[in-house]
This record gives C-alpha cells, structure tokens and sequence, in this order.
C-alpha cells in the first residue's frame, strides 16, 4: 500500500468485485469538491476460461475510461498512476465478495451467548458464517466434529468464557476442533487460520490443544463480561487474515492486491462502514440492505448498535432458486399480477441460476425477477430480525413496576415503527427501471410502520465509499452526501388491520407548492408526487386500531422530505396481509400497481 | 471500443487437456512421470484420518477432570478394542472401583486433565484418486497426486449432477433436436455415456437408471424433472455428490432446448470412443462445470486437427448463443456491437448487440444474455 497525500487526490478509481459483476467508478475533483462522474460494469471473471478477477477489473474499468474519455489502462494491461490530462487516476481501491467473499465458521461455549457473539463479529466483518458450534446447539460431540471435517471455511473464530471465568468449557470446544483437523477452502498449501478470542485465561490451554497445522491467533476476549461485546479486535484479525490467507488464493487476487493503494475489504464490511458513518452522522435509526446475485446482506441500527446479517442463499442470481425453493412459488407468484405459467417459470429460475449474470429483457421476465426480490427480502429481514437481539446472559434488575413489561434478553431490537431511514442497493433494486419499483419492493418486503424515509444507493456505491472513506473520508463523505444516496420519498403507514374500505387514516401535508389532504381507507395505496429536496409538514391520524407510533387513533405530525416517489400512503395495514384467494390477490396487486405506476401499460 | 468480454462453455474437436488428481490430505502417489495411465487407475492413495469418538471420562466415572489422568488403563497412542478397559477409579479403600470399558476400537488421540475429555481416533479411512483422464502422468506432486495429460475430444456442459463416471459414447437420438425419450433407451446401454438430443425425459432417466446407463448428456430437462428424480428441489448449483444411479449432465439449459448441433456432430463423430464424464457443477465459489472428455487414440489424433480457441471476447462474426428469453436457445453470429446502452421492452437501459440468426433474420439481445460458442 503506498502512502497516500488527500490534498493532490483528483481522481480516484474504485471497483467492487461482485460475486456476479465488477462494477467501476470513478470519482474527480470539480470545483473543489469530489463527485461520482462516470461508472461501468464487466462480468466478474472468476470463472473459466479467464480464472482470474483482474481481467473483469480491466474490463469495468475500460468502459468507465471509455464513457470519461480518459485512459485508465496502459498497453500492458496496468492501471494508469498518476492522473494527468486525460489520463490515469491518483488512487485506486477495490472491494470484493466474488469467489463467494469470506466464508467462516465459529464456535462458542453457549450458543446465545458467546456463540452469537462470535457470530456478529464474524458477520461485522463482512464473512458468510457457515455454521455456529456450540456446546448446547443440540448435537453430540461426534456430530459437531463431523459437521466440522466436512465444512472447508477459509478461517474459524473460537470464542467462550468470560475473563477470568471457567476454562474447561472453552478447552473442549478447542479439543473438538483440534481433532477434526479442517480443511481450508483453498487447498492444502497453507495453515488453517483459528482466531481464539475467549477468556484469556484458557488461552495457553488452547495453545496447547492445536499443533502445527493450525495458524492461532490470540486476540482480546470478543465477551469479557456478560454485559459487554468487545467484537472491534476480532474482526480487525478477520480483516488482516482475509487479506493473507484467502485473497492470496482467490484467483487474480494476488495481483489486484497489488494494484490497490488501499487494502481490498470484503464488500459487505465497506457497506456496513458507511451505513454506520450515515447514522451516526444524523442521529437515527437506518436499515440498509444489499440484495446480491448470491446473498443479501441486511445491516441495520438501532439505538447506535450496529447489526449485520447475511442470508447465505437469498439472492437473485446464484441464489434464486433457492429462494423460489424456501418462499414457494405460489407465494412468490402473489406477487405477480399477470397469469404466469409455473413450469415454464421453474425453468426460467434454474437457468437463471446456472448462468447467472443475464438481465431481464421482457417485461414479463422483469415482473417476476422484482415478485422474487420481494420474496428474498422479506426472508432475509425475518433473519435478521431474529439475530439483531439485546445480549442474551445479562442479569436484569427488576421492580415492582416491571411486573406486567418483563422483558428477557434476547429480543429483537430491529423495531419498524422506529425505523427512520430504509436504504436500498443491490442489482434488482438499483437497476430498476423506474424509482416506483425500488419504493414498492421495500415497502412490501420490510413493511416499515409509522414514517420512514427510502432512498437508494443510486449506482451502488456503498462498498466503493466504505473503503474509501479508509483512505480518504472527506471525499467518501463529499460524494456519499451528493451522488451516493437518491431519495425515493416517504412511506407512511399505520400499524394494525381492519376491514377493506374502512377508514385507515386522515392525513394533510402542507409545504412549498403542496398542499394535500385527504382520507386513506384501509387497502388503499396512494402515492402523492413531491420532489426531491423539497420538504413538507405532514400530519396523519390515523383511525381507532391503527398505529402511527403515538399510540392507536393517536395523531402524528413530522416534516418529511420529498423524492423521486414521493409520499407513499399506505393503508394496507401492517402486519401485510395479502388475500389468500388468487383472483382476488391478483386484483389487489393490479390496483397497487397501478396507483404506484410500477410498470408500463 | 474495448473489446467485450463474455464467458461461455468449451467445445473442442481436439485440444490438449491437462488434469491435477490431488488427494485431500498427503499420501502415497503410485506413478510416476511419463507413465501411461487408463481412466479407471489408482494413481495416489491415502488412509484419511478415522472418525473421531470423544469420550467425556470424567462425567462417565464421576471424577473430577483433572484425576482422568492418573485414572487412565491405556494411554495416548494406545490401541483399543472394543471392550477393553480404559479407565478405572481408584475406590474406596481400594473398593467400589468402577471401570470405563470402550464401545469403539481405534487409537487414543488425546486425554484431557483439563476437561477430562478422551479423544479416541478410530480405523483410518482409505482414499484412492484414480486417473480420470486416460493419458501420460506429465507431473508428479510428490505426496499430493498427479497431473495427467492427453490429447481429446472436450464438451463442457452447463450444468450436471452425479459424480465421475465412465463409459463408452453412445448415440440415443438421430439429431440435435430429437427429445430423448423412454423408447429411445435400451438394454444393451448399460454401461455407455448415452447422447441425447434435445429434452431428456423423466421417463428416459429412470429408464437409464434401470438399464445400469453410466451417464446422459442432452441439450436440456424440466426442473420439474429434475426435482422429481432427486426427490427435492435443488437450491444452490453445488452438485456433484448426488447418488441417484447415474451421472446426468445437460448442455445448454432447462426446458425444451435442443443441442447445439456442433456438439451434437463432434459426440456422433466420437460414438464407440471410451470417455470420463464428470457431472460435477459449482456456479459460486471456484466455479466448476460437468464435462465430457474423450481421449484421442492415435489415429484421431492424426487425423483430427486442433480446432481454432476463442478467447473470449465478443466481435463482429463471433459464434453466440442467446441464454436467455427471449430467442432464448437463439444460435447465431454477432452483427453488430452498438457502445451506447439502449433501452429495453423492460424499460432497464443496458448494453446490446445485434445477432444475426443461422436463418438470416436479426435479433436486438442484451450483451448480458449471450454467450459465445465453441470456444
């Protein structure tokens, strides 16, 4: 990596490596001031015949040069560094997830506890975690060792105990792994890397357990007491050994490691860095969401904790058929308001899957590519739900007063009634065609209550600016604040249910050129123009069993921002139900298509 | 403009093929370099180490963990059988001793003093990689395996289950385009690597399973297909372990997708020649495709020349297929590379090229939903 001088950066080259598409941006100087100018796109090139990342990397990068007329790439195939007139960049950076990112495993002494935080940790750092040992996740010893013999991570993540507590039951997780002696991913040429991250007192005792043919490293306890996480020197190891062990082995990586002026991050790790800069920034509560060709990553937070989750295999390429195997067709097809044929759409999914970087050409083929994101969505946000939860093992003090509202650890703290801001990116979602499309598969998917900000990663830049703003957060920031995010607009939506046709809510918005009151009954979606950047004054009552955040019938009101949408008003209700009769379905999402002017006549 | 880049799947009349057999763990390598080797010979083995049984020692004699030690009848590194005695207490006065006798045979790995844990390593596991690829052993990785070389008849397909298999070629279907039917499937196929055409049906795979077929290769299947013969739906593209009694491998795509007819003429050419199919497919992570390899014998390999090897990139005149509705299955050659994004009946703005069809007529297809052909 070479040392980097921010006060003569001009233009800055940035390329993400998806496990589908390399995407490439470049980001100049105009002004004074960092914008996005230019971006472009190649199939990743992992694959035979090429087996190697760079070669897509070339390919990306070339059209991005084509569109700026700038020449980015030498003769020999080499980034061109420094920029001069029309030619070259200062700095370049990548993020990458292909050859299916970072895979690991992890283990802890109580699956609710130590157990789950290994897991965030290895999650926080951008890893896919194929499976959680533990000494009560209800399978024998002989199983667990089983289960470790087969799997090939590229690292493993051991935690348990707290500072200064027992030892004995963190030395026989480490005695079920010392045995099972597993195999990295990459071949037998190099040492399985194991980060011991548990009660430092066992820490020579698990020493001791291992030989050589593991690669230990000791790093402070991720759980030094029950009450606190301590995940930041965990992953930071995950991070380095990323780059020493697993990026070396990807094919090309060694020589696109070379190329970068910053160390290559996992994807999911760059989006998780920005997301969490953004709600720091403005005090809120943000859930974002990277729907990929082989996972989707949700990230959110709440209260200034910080979660991430991936779902292994919800995604719209590699992935899709999976999905369409654990939503079910006909659910997926609820979503769809033109008669479909099934085996022909079963097909259509496997081929999809088998090659994976084709686009949607009808409309048709669009239709039902957007019903199965919704799908992939909603499923990856139930999981998330299910991870993002208080630290489970804290003793609670309880009065007297708590006697009705005794609350365990463990509860989910995603709540969608104190969601601010819902972020979209990620291939379907971004490459919508139209804003309405992107607005209406994160309303149906996460379902957000009361008033909730969209937006999107306009191009998806997030992993571009995560890593960037290592290297240089004035420009991440700069272009974050201007290029990165396009504000769809406002989704308002009471929680509660009732009848069809019944009132849901009242609701006036007064502001600069709007004016706009009116009655919303309960099945009704309403979408009210209101651009970008302007803002208005919103007030929403809703009616007796709804719920805007206030308490049910309770009136709100809330200034809010305008967007490529606009305000959406939603009186579906909340738990989203839709009808379970087909014809009827089908005329319902007819109706909401129509009133969101999803797609063409 | 920059050339485009588009992947797509290896036909070849001819080419040089090289192939690495590796054990998983370090072994034994049984040939050397220059050896001529057949398909179905063992080339390197090991004995992987056996399954593991841990035994909680000092919860099976109520001992507190760091008296497991000095309990212990046998030590680290001895040999156990079944109902050897392994640990025993020492009592009370020398009475009320209670003994451990094992319930496995094998080695004992490791005991605990700190968890009391006993690690019992059971009978080693062989493991022999054989040759796969008739041909000579040009590389020998020593304790690892071998890399094998010949000259073949190579086709890629795009997707397979099962695992390695071998068997004569052997044509089922008159053209490219015949679906590959029950009735088409005989009893005198057992053992072949049969060829369809188009479709392979259901009926014709359990029929093939039925028959003792080694393996199918056809243009396509029905998932519905497929789901029916693995008795779930496939999620992920990681196959390759399926024990279903037979190797299939398609070469194009699901549905009703016909053979491309190059593949179709280079197998007919090759009908009577013994060949390793592996069905193999990993679309994420490594990327793997089912192949069908078919050593030259030496008067093919006089006869036939090395067919010319696209490098991928996308021009004026390539070969393609169209991978995706619609025209999917559309075979022809591009005409025309247009830089600028256009839009789409899907309203998405994306990159196109023209194509033009084996029929004369021309197609607007997205640069994304092609692929090349026989490179």
């Amino acid at each position: 990596m070479i040392s980097v001088d921010t006060n003569n950066i001009n233009v800055i080259l940035a390329t993400d490596c998806g496990s589908t598409t390399t995407k490439a941006i470049l980001i100049e100087k105009i002004d004074g001031h960092y914008r996005q100018t230019f971006r472009g796109e190649a199939p990743t090139t992992v694959e035979e015949p090429a087996a190697d990342v760079t070669m897509g990397v070339v390919n990306a990068v070339t059209e991005v040069g084509e569109l700026a007329n700038r020449r980015l790439i030498d003769d020999n195939g080499n980034i061109i560094r420094p920029a001069t007139d029309g030619e070259g960049c200062d700095i370049y950076i990548s993020t990458s997830s292909a050859g299916g990112g970072l895979q690991m495993m992890v283990a802890g002494v109580v699956r609710e506890m130590t157990a789950a935080s290994a897991k965030r940790a290895a999650l926080g750092a951008g890893a896919i975690v194929m499976d959680v040992i533990a000494s009560n996740d209800k399978r024998l010893p002989h199983e667990q060792i089983q289960r470790i013999r087969e799997l090939r991570p590229d690292m493993i993540l051991i935690s348990g105990g707290t500072d200064g507590g027992t030892t004995t039951h963190v030395v026989k997780i480490a005695e079920l792994v010392a045995p099972a002696k597993p195999q990295p991913r990459f071949g037998g040429e190099y040492r399985m890397p194991v980060i011991y991250a548990g009660n430092q007192d066992a820490a020579p005792l698990v020493e001791r357990t291992f030989d050589d043919s593991i690669d230990l490293s000791v790093v402070p306890n991720l759980r030094p007491v029950l009450e606190r996480e301590n995940l930041g020197p965990a992953r930071d190891r995950i991070h380095d050994l990323f780059l020493e062990h697993v990026m070396a082995h990807a094919p090309g990586y060694e020589k696109l490691m070379e190329w970068t002026d910053a160390p290559i991050m996992p994807t999911p790790g760059a989006v998780g860095n920005i997301l969490q800069t953004i709600a720091e920034q403005q005090n809120i509560n943000a859930v974002g969401v990277d729907i990929g060709g082989a996972t989707t990553d949700v990230f959110s937070v709440f209260d200034k904790t910080f979660n991430r989750t991936v779902s292994a295999n919800l995604g719209m390429s590699y992935s899709i058929s999976n999905v369409c195997a654990e939503a079910t067709m006909p659910t997926i097809l609820q979503w769809v308001h033109l008669e479909m044929d099934e085996r022909e759409l079963r097909n259509r999914v496997k081929n999809k899957m088998i090659r994976p970087t084709t686009i949607p050409q009808t409309l048709e083929a669009l239709i039902f590519e957007q019903a199965v994101a919704r799908e992939a969505l909603r499923l990856a946000y139930i999981q998330h739900k299910e991870f993002a939860t208080t630290l489970q093992g804290v003793q609670q003090q309880r009065t007297v007063g708590d006697t009705f509202s005794q609350q365990t650890g463990g509860q989910t703290i995603v709540d969608n009634m104190a969601l601010d801001l819902l972020v979209a990116s990620g291939g379907v979602l971004s490459h919508a065609p139209r804003m309405q499309q992107t607005a209406a598969m994160l309303i149906d998917a996460f379902e957000p209550e009361g008033i909730t900000t969209l937006a999107k990663d306009s191009i998806f830049m997030m992993p571009h600016l995560g890593v960037l703003a290592q290297v240089h957060k004035q420009a991440a920031l700069e272009v974050f604040e201007k290029d990165c995010l396009i504000y769809l607009g406002t989704c308002v939506a009471p929680r509660g249910q009732g009848k069809p046709g019944k009132p849901c809510f009242q609701f006036s918005l007064e502001g600069d050129g709007i004016n706009e009151q009116g009655n919303i009954t309960v099945g009704d979606l309403r979408c009210i123009p209101f651009a970008s950047g302007v803002r208005a004054k919103l007030r929403v009552e809703p009616a007796r069993g709804f719920d805007m955040g206030a308490g049910p019938g309770t009136a709100v009101e809330r200034e809010v921002k305008g967007g490529e949408v606009g305000v959406v008003l939603d009186g579906r209700g909340r738990p989203l139900q839709l009808p379970e009769n087909r014809e009827q379905c089908r005329k319902s999402i007819e109706q909401w298509v129509q009133a969101l002017g999803l797609y063409p006549d | 403009m920059a050339h485009a880049y588009t992947p797509g799947l290896k036909v070849s009349n001819r080419m040089r093929y090289r192939c690495r057999r590796i054990l998983p763990i370090p072994g034994d390598v049984l040939v050397e370099t220059g050896t001529t080797v057949e398909a179905q010979q063992v080339v390197a083995q090991t004995f992987m180490p056996g399954d593991i049984t841990p035994l909680n020692m000092a919860n099976l004699l109520s001992l507190p963990p760091a008296d497991v030690v000095e309990c212990m009848l046998k030590q680290e590194g001895d040999t156990v059988e079944v109902g050897d005695a392994l640990a025993r207490t020492k009592g009370i006065f020398g009475f009320f001793k209670s003994e451990y006798r094992s319930k496995v045979a094998g080695t004992i790995e490791s005991i605990s003093g700190v968890t009391g844990q006993l690690i019992i390593r059971g009978e080693p596991l062989p493991i022999q990689v054989l040759a796969y690829l008739a041909g000579e052993v040009v590389e020998v990785l020593p304790n690892e395996g071998v890399s094998i070389e010949a000259d073949v008849s190579y086709i890629q397909g795009i997707f397979g289950i099962g695992g390695e298999t071998y068997g004569r070629i052997r044509m089922a279907c008159g053209g490219h385009t015949e679906e590959l039917t029950q009735n088409l499937i005989t009893d005198d196929m057992q053992g072949a690597i049969v060829i369809g055409g188009a479709r392979m049906s259901a009926g014709a795979v359990r029929k093939a399973i039925d028959v003792g077929v080694s393996a199918i290769v056809s243009g396509g299947m029905d998932d519905q297909d497929l789901r029916d013969i693995l008795g779930y739906d496939l999620g992920v593209a990681i196959t390759g372990s399926e024990q279903v009694g037979l190797t299939l491998v398609i070469t194009e795509g699901f549905g009703e997708i016909a053979m491309a007819e190059r593949t179709f003429q280079l197998f007919s050419e090759r009908e009577g020649d013994d060949a390793a199919v592996s069905g193999a497919t990993q679309i994420r992570a490594g990327v793997m495709r089912p192949e069908i390899v078919i050593p030259l014998s030496e008067s093919e390999r006089q006869q036939i020349k090395e067919g010319e090897h696209s490098d991928g990139l996308l021009e004026i005149g390539t070969p393609i297929r169209v991978i995706r509705d619609p025209h999917f299955g559309l075979i022809g050659e591009v005409a025309a590379l247009p830089t600028q994004p256009v839009d789409l009946e899907s309203e998405s703005k994306a990159r196109v090229l023209e194509v033009k069809s084996e029929a004369g007529q021309t197609f607007v297809v997205a640069r994304a939903n092609v692929e090349i052909i026989g490179s």
